[in-house]
């Protein structure tokens, strides 16, 4: 009747032992390997009681890290919202199904373009598709979303947008006007971003079967640099640099669906960063990695810079900058800004030594004025990002589970 | 942000940290249980814990309403949201708690129509726009809901709603204040209590732990600051020699509670003899049920649930973990078979249960965090 099987708790408990056995028994192994050395968790693990409760908690702490670096598997029978939701589901779903499935080495590292070698030049490729609810939010509407989006992913990706498609997934009964308004956003933005849309597709399904409007966008750039870009890059000293105020286009799409009855000065951040980020590049030789931050949010880039390259990152929140809107809608709320989408704001990781000459090149950019450092990567705990708290204390950030807001972009 | 900041002031925390520090007897160890589950997020969400001397331990109560439903009654939710014509709306919260087969999001994923909602309230407007589909609201939470499902239930009956019922699951705090206190395992030498709770309930009903069991208690707001200053208040009283009911929370909580809150559930709710609480068992007086002449507004009485009882994984040990026997890492399970994507045990569902903030915001090694501040560049 429901998604996951009967046995579904049997089957991951039946997992946790089968790999809890396989690592006592390593464990074994090495301390009857090499008696008195040993690996210290090792030894620990086997004497058991000797253990501090400090020590027993760092076992536990790799013994997760262990489970987490396992391949990830897939334990609902159906899709469900999380999986949507740009936040471990969506990780999980993605390498589990479409990464196993279509495994190249073009695809493997998961950035938010694909780098091709064609001829003598080197080009992005990038798709990404546009459900937002409402379409028409202030700000912008689907159509904005749809070109600054894919320009964006090409953009971080260290590219100059060039070409877009599009296509469109039409609602019975979806009004002309509408789509024409979009199209003359979409028009409006491709111009702003010096790109041009080239090809399209038009579908249109009966009445029910889609919410009025989708739009699929796909582009692709030429890489005129020769900087190796990557969440993989990533090394200790480096700096976090956002590109200014976060989670604006998140809070501002909520408020817009009117089911909260709550009211803000606030506008999605919809941009595109194409110009911004040139700027970047032309005065940085330093950029390691870009992402925008949309679905998932900063935090969400920060654990996938943290993975990716094994470092740590620590950041501080009272640097992370932050409207007084957004923090007051997402404190009622009971979510993090850090998770909030933009739609108009990226994540830089930059080279320790020129952080001021990067924050003075974004700054330099309408877009980037109130760009911040708000932390920096670290050898120690990799794989995490640890945030100091605004009160002082010190807490880990981590992937977001479910979904505070579906069908943001 | 004002009325935010002034309560995250981390220059007043150093100063709080200090006098607690202070009322430390040397060799003392002292254990705080918080109640409510929204003072466990606060203290992992804030990074609480590093204010605090070594000597002090905070124990994680079992005030996370979505914890404590077992397995069987959200089995019984999804029986009653799978009935033909019926959309079942609930807290988002309440979304991903597991039952024997599965949770709300599979569910929803199935096909069945669950939808999340805000308030209670937004039932009655599905309810008005949907005249031809049942809508059954998923009752949880303890004081601090209860009385908003209450209103809900008024309001359905002066609007002459046919098609509105409530699942009620509504628990009550004080009794599972009293398992815990009887609890043979757990030695605690005070308590933070529950600031949203008592804004319903008042600042009464703990007396009784203060007089017969003679643990001080301090009911606290959720800011950062307001916890820090509760712990201050318990440790005051502990130096002092004193075991009192104190309110820390007064910009918010009444002494005695508030009347209409309180009269409006003892119109609509009573007492039941007794209900099942997720890893502490059938506790009496512990959760409230429609009164009788409401009974056309509970959907167990209108549709029946199968009422099975679902006996806990073995390996799950929620009930350790509410009574704050276990910390959540101590958890056989924990952050491998049980994790925030497939959780095994409620702890690890809200963000206000222990296990989950553990998961998502504290899982690091205190020491080694502070190397890694003192090698910043």
């Amino acid at each position: 009747m429901t998604g996951r099987g009967t046995n579904w708790v049997d089957e991951a408990l039946r997992e946790h032992e089968e790999h809890a056995a396989a690592e006592e028994a390593a464990a074994r192994n090495a301390d009857a390997g090499d008696a008195g050395a040993g690996d210290a968790g090792g030894a620990a693990r086997a004497a058991g009681r000797d253990a501090t409760p400090s020590d027993r908690e760092q076992q536990v702490l790799d013994r997760i890290d262990r489970a987490r670096r396992r391949r990830p598997r897939i334990r609902e029978e159906r899709i469900t919202m999380s999986h949507g939701a740009g936040g471990k589901a969506s990780r999980t779903l993605v390498e589990a199904v479409f990464l196993d499935a279509f495994r190249n080495p073009l695809l493997e590292p998961l950035e938010d373009a694909a780098q091709l070698q064609v001829g003598g030049a080197r080009l992005a490729l990038t798709t990404d598709t546009y459900v937002v609810s409402p379409l028409f939010f202030p700000g912008g509407n689907i159509g904005d979303l749809a070109v600054n989006g894919t320009v964006n992913d090409l953009a971080v990706s260290g590219a100059t947008p060039l070409y877009l498609s599009a296509g469109f997934v039409l609602e019975e009964g979806f009004g002309v006007a509408d789509l024409t308004t979009i199209v003359a956003s979409m028009t409006a933005a491709a111009e702003a971003a010096g790109v041009q849309v080239v090809t399209g597709d038009t579908k249109v399904v009966e009445r029910g079967k889609a919410d009025g409007c989708y739009i699929n966008t796909a582009g692709v750039g030429v890489v005129e640099h020769h900087l190796a870009l990557g969440a993989a890059t990533a090394r200790p000293g480096d700096a976090v640099i956002v590109s200014g105020p976060v989670g604006d286009h998140g809070v501002t799409i909520m408020l817009a669906r009117g089911e909260l009855d709550i009211e803000a000065d606030l506008t999605s951040d919809t941009a595109a960063m194409n110009g911004m980020i040139a700027g970047l590049l032309e005065a940085v030789p330093g950029v390691r990695a870009m992402r925008d931050a949309t679905r998932g949010g900063v935090a969400t880039i920060l654990n996938e810079v943290a993975v990716a390259a094994g470092v740590g990152v620590l950041v501080e929140e009272d640097q992370i900058p932050v409207r007084t809107q957004v923090r007051g809608a997402a404190e009622l709320l009971g979510i993090d800004p850090m998770y909030v989408a933009s739609e108009g704001r990226m994540v830089a990781v930059v080279d320790g030594g020129q952080a001021d000459d990067a924050l003075a090149a974004l700054r330099a950019h309408p877009l980037g004025e109130q760009a911040a450092i708000i932390g920096h990567i670290t050898a120690d705990q990799p794989g995490i990002v640890l945030l100091k708290t605004a009160f002082g204390g010190t807490r880990i950030v981590d992937l977001l589970v479910g979904d505070p807001l579906p069908r943001i972009c | 942000m004002r009325f935010v900041d002034e309560f995250r002031d981390a220059d007043k925390a150093h100063a709080l940290a200090a006098r607690i520090t202070e009322l430390c007897e040397p060799g003392q160890r002292y254990k705080f249980m918080e109640v409510c589950g929204g003072h466990t997020h606060t203290i992992y969400k804030h990074g609480l814990e590093d204010y605090l001397p070594e000597a002090i331990t905070l124990v994680h109560g079992p005030g996370c309403p979505v914890c404590v439903i077992p397995m069987g009654r959200v089995d019984d939710a999804i029986h009653l949201a799978s009935e033909p014509d019926t959309i079942m709306t609930s807290f988002g919260d309440m979304m991903r708690v597991p039952g024997s087969q599965g949770s709300f999001f599979d569910a929803k994923a199935a096909g069945t129509d669950i939808r999340m909602v805000y308030s209670p309230l937004d039932s009655l407007k599905i309810a008005k726009q949907n005249p031809d589909k049942r809508v059954v609201f998923m009752a949880i939470g303890f004081e601090t809901t209860t009385p908003s499902t209450a209103m809900t239930v008024l309001r359905a009956k002066a609007m002459g709603l046919e098609n509105f019922s409530v699942f009620c699951n509504h628990v009550t705090i004080i009794p599972a204040i009293k398992a815990i206190l009887d609890s043979p395992d757990l030695r605690l030498d005070g308590f933070i209590g529950p600031g949203h709770v008592s804004t319903v309930i008042g600042c009464r009903p703990y007396e009784f732990i203060a007089s017969s069991y003679g643990k001080p208690v301090v009911v606290a707001g959720f800011e950062p600051l307001d916890i820090l200053q509760s712990i201050y208040m318990l440790m005051l009283q502990l130096s002092e020699g004193r075991s009192e009911v104190e309110n820390q929370y007064t910009r918010v909580v009444p002494w005695d509670g508030n009347l209409a809150a309180l009269t409006a559930i003892n119109e609509v709710m009573e007492l039941r003899p007794y209900f099942e609480w997720r890893g502490l068992g059938f506790i009496t007086h512990s959760a409230m049920r429609l009164r009788e002449g409401f009974r056309a507004f509970d959907a167990e009485v209108l549709f029946g649930v199968p009422g099975v009882r679902v006996a806990d994984p073995k390996a799950c040990q929620c009930g350790e973990v509410l009574k704050g026997v276990l910390k959540p890492w101590e958890c056989k399970v924990f952050g491998t078979a049980c994790t925030p994507e497939t959780p095994i045990g409620t702890c690890m569902v809200s963000p206000e249960g222990a296990c989950a903030a553990y998961y998502n915001y504290g899982r690091m090694n205190r020491r080694r965090v502070v190397e890694v501040e003192l090698t910043r560049p």
